[in-house]
């Protein structure tokens, strides 16, 4: 694991580490070997790992699976274009094989930012790590090699490409897992299974009975400690490009023809081509930044007054998009995506809005208050489907108003939901891939966003909006054009 | 269950609620609707118990904001109630501070998802209700006229009348719902021909004079007010060449219908409590219109004594 010291993988990787332990899902003689610039012994590094388990794990600690954990635990000291290091990490792994018999099968993290993937990747060829030997330790077989990567995948199509190109001489596209956590929500599977394994929902799930889709991502925080990396990426890069894109992936695609990577994947990418850009970005599009507000009883600075953030940064923190996907499923459905930093409550869910019925036999009077009929999948939090259908007030008048029927995970399934990270780390080691997205995937968004940054980057400067609000009103009036309503964050 | 926060965020105020509802078997999930009290420490109580009351029809989330101590530092503490006064859940936030003035920001992240919100002032209201922030996230918005203390309930009513908007609703004319059943029901048989009305009330009676204007409005005749020392309304009568037509209710409790040529019928009609009423206006969230019609007939003209 590269890059150990980061926040990410003291939050969430040890921690997913340590919980597929203490489930029994890691093989005997697993072995984490974390690479970083701080001058540490293994021992420093298993303190780290020690604490940071204490602190994040979910399951209940249990001295005994740390113990063993810890036995495998190593770290090696050096900068990423140091040879001697990275000789030091090849010797180290290949004790590792010996000593814990992990069978010469390497799964390289990188926990870095992208600007070092190429450095790293070579150092890794050079020092023969990337290069998988059969030997009397791995058994005769020929071991694997994986590597894993976080988002961002590039900023754009060309440097998507290039990163990809980086790792492409290096290892093979199928060995190359590219983690969007957002795939291993259990909810976000659960579109498949509410999707494909019912009967009910196929039905009306087109264009004849959706009117509308909303997916949205809003978070309550500002950008934190993430200046360096948020300024100049905004809000569209950051989520939309890759968590909203699949989430729209995930509900608009048709029926794989079974559920493994390839057939996923097939169908991802086929809707993604078919994501058709609004005519005119001006009305199809909608850019904010926050600025000085109020946000869940606190006042907060604004997006230019953030630590590190040049006062002129024409960085999106809220972005907003009208999409079509032309296919036959869905012709003339819109869907609206919209993602923002500093708005009233964290909340990602994927809303299908349903058509109003054909013809009410009731007085107008009676059926005010009913609203579009909807299906609301909430990815986070509180994690659920809720359906939202009008229902009769009790009473003598026939009277009609929304009602919702909820089903929440933690209600049903009351042992806490694995953490993504935990499902994806799982699936590396087992090298089992539909939850990750290819290098074409990758593209393909970027092909759908490129031409909305270029056109932002040229036309539109973002719209102030006071943190603590549901966004810039251009936002609401992109939907008040089309007849239509965000729903309330 | 009680969970006391102190210096929190509305954040933390959500993920106690989420807990305490998972810890009590999730009881509310079914919640209706969020309601949003406008409050202060010292009204604070009966409206809780009020909205209490009314959230056995009605499961919802009851937010009580609750301004402190202007000149403190921006604090934020909660008091969280689950399971304890009916099916649904109530918040008690205490704003200390500058940040009374961002309620708005505290109860966003609060509002129940996929429900309607109203938000009441059980005291005065300070603004117009739809400018009001915490009005302006709200579909009906309830004030109520006569617990106004700053000027007299009627100028109140028609100040509200002034800034009226589809969504607003006031007590004072909740409260005159029976009156106006009785009234309907009286006039729904072949009645002589009516010259006038009056509604005899206590004098700062915002209620008396909705019902007048309805009235007005309705049958298309002139009706005067005028007072007595109630309690509340004490009787509605209309002139007619046959003699007085007459509902009188002198005691609060039961009204005496007369009507020149019959014998005297009696109906209960009792004063209402404010949970009564505030269930009843929770009962129909859409803009009440026959409610803004009474008040643009009360502006075109008001109701002479």
């Amino acid at each position: 694991m590269f890059g150990v010291t980061g926040d990410l993988a003291r939050k969430k990787l040890m921690p997913a580490v340590y919980d597929l332990a203490n489930r029994g899902l890691l093989p005997p003689g697993f072995s984490l070997v974390g690479y970083a610039r701080r001058d540490w012994e293994d021992e420093d590094f298993a303190q780290l790992t020690y604490e940071s388990v204490k602190q994040y794990a979910r399951t209940p600690f249990r001295d005994t699976v740390w113990q063993q954990l810890s036995e495998g635990v190593r770290f090696v000291q050096g900068d990423f274009d140091d040879d001697a290091a990275f000789d030091r990490l090849a010797n180290c792994v290949r004790e590792l094989d010996e000593e814990r018999g992990t069978g010469g099968n390497y799964a390289f993290y990188l926990s870095i930012p992208p600007k070092f993937f190429p450095v790293v990747v070579q150092q890794l060829k050079r020092s023969g790590l990337a290069d998988p030997v059969s030997s009397e330790a791995t058994g005769g077989r020929r071991p694997w090699r994986r590597v894993v990567i976080e988002k961002p995948f590039g900023h754009d199509l060309a440097s998507a490409r290039e990163l990809n190109a980086t790792l492409d001489g290096v290892f093979p596209p199928e060995s190359v897992f590219r983690i969007d956590h957002y795939l291993g929500k259990e909810t976000v599977q659960n579109i498949l299974a509410l999707r494909f394994a019912n009967e009910m929902y196929e039905p009306i799930w087109n264009r004849g009975y959706v009117d509308h889709v909303q997916i949205t991502m809003a978070e309550d925080i500002g950008i934190g400690g993430r200046a360096g990396y948020y300024d100049g990426i905004g809000a569209a890069r950051d989520v939309i490009q890759n968590h909203l894109l699949q989430l729209l992936a995930l509900t608009a695609m048709e029926e794989p023809v079974a559920f493994d990577a390839d057939s996923l994947r097939t169908e991802k990418e086929k809707v993604l081509s078919a994501v058709r850009l609004p005519t005119d970005m001006v009305t199809g599009s909608a850019r904010g930044q926050y600025t000085a507000g109020w946000q869940g009883g606190m006042p907060v600075p604004g997006y230019l007054e953030e630590e590190a953030i040049p006062p002129d940064s024409r960085t999106e923190t809220y972005a907003a998009i009208r999409l079509g996907v032309d296919t036959r499923r869905w012709a003339g459905v819109p869907f609206y995506l919209r993602a923002g930093k500093r708005l009233p409550r964290r909340m990602t869910e994927i809303a299908l809005m349903f058509q109003r019925a054909p013809h009410l036999p009731f007085a107008a009077t009676d059926t005010k208050e009913l609203g579009q009929n909807a299906l609301v999948i909430r990815i986070q939090p509180d994690e659920g489907i809720t359906v939202r259908f009008g229902s009769k007030v009790p009473g003598t008048a026939m009277e009609v108003r929304d009602v919702n029927m909820d089903f929440a995970y933690g209600e049903s399934f009351t042992e806490s939901s694995p953490e993504a990270y935990e499902r994806l780390l799982i699936d590396v080691l087992i090298g089992d891939p539909p939850l990750f997205p290819r290098q074409q995937e990758v593209e393909l968004s970027w092909r759908i966003l490129d031409p909305i940054e270029e056109f932002w980057a040229e036309n539109m400067k973002p719209e102030p909006y006071p943190a603590g609000t549901a966004g810039p009103p251009s936002a609401d009036a992109l939907m008040a054009r089309d007849g239509r309503a965000w729903r309330r964050l | 269950m009680t969970i006391d926060l102190t210096d929190t965020t509305a954040g933390a105020i959500h993920d106690a609620l989420t807990q305490a509802r998972r810890r009590m078997g999730g009881p509310a999930s079914g919640m209706v609707l969020t309601l949003i009290i406008v409050t202060n420490e010292e009204a604070q109580y009966d409206a809780v118990r009020a909205a209490a009351q009314a959230g056995r029809e009605h499961p919802s989330r009851v937010l009580a904001v609750i301004p402190r101590k202007p000149k403190a530092e921006s604090r934020l503490d909660a008091e969280i109630r689950v399971g304890e006064t009916g099916p649904g859940e109530t918040a008690l936030l205490r704003l200390y501070g500058p940040l009374a003035q961002h309620a708005d920001s505290v109860v966003a992240p609060l509002l129940v998802p996929d429900v309607p919100v109203v938000t009441w002032w059980p005291d005065e209201v300070a603004a117009s209700p739809v400018t009001n922030a915490l009005g302006a996230v709200a579909q009906r918005r309830v004030t109520d006229a006569a617990a106004t203390e700053s000027q007299s309930p009627q100028d109140m009513l028609l100040r509200l009348a002034e800034d009226h908007r589809p969504g607003d609703t006031d007590l004072s004319w909740t409260r005159a719902t029976p009156w106006r059943s009785l009234l309907a029901a009286t006039l729904d048989q072949p009645y002589p021909p009516l010259l006038s009305g009056r509604v005899e009330a206590e004098a700062a009676n915002p209620t008396a004079d909705l019902i007048a204007a309805w009235l007005r409005l309705r049958l298309g005749i002139p009706v005067s007010r005028s007072e007595s020392t109630g309690p509340g309304i004490t009787s509605v009568s209309f002139e007619t060449p046959d003699g007085e037509i007459m509902i009188c209710r002198p005691d609060g409790r039961t009204a005496t219908l007369s009507w020149p040529g019959r014998p005297d019928r009696r109906v209960a009609l009792h004063r209402r409590d404010v949970a009564d009423l505030i269930a009843e206006e929770l009962r129909r969230l859409e803009p009440d219109e026959l409610y803004g019609e009474t008040l643009r007939e009360l502006l075109r003209e008001p109701v002479a004594a």
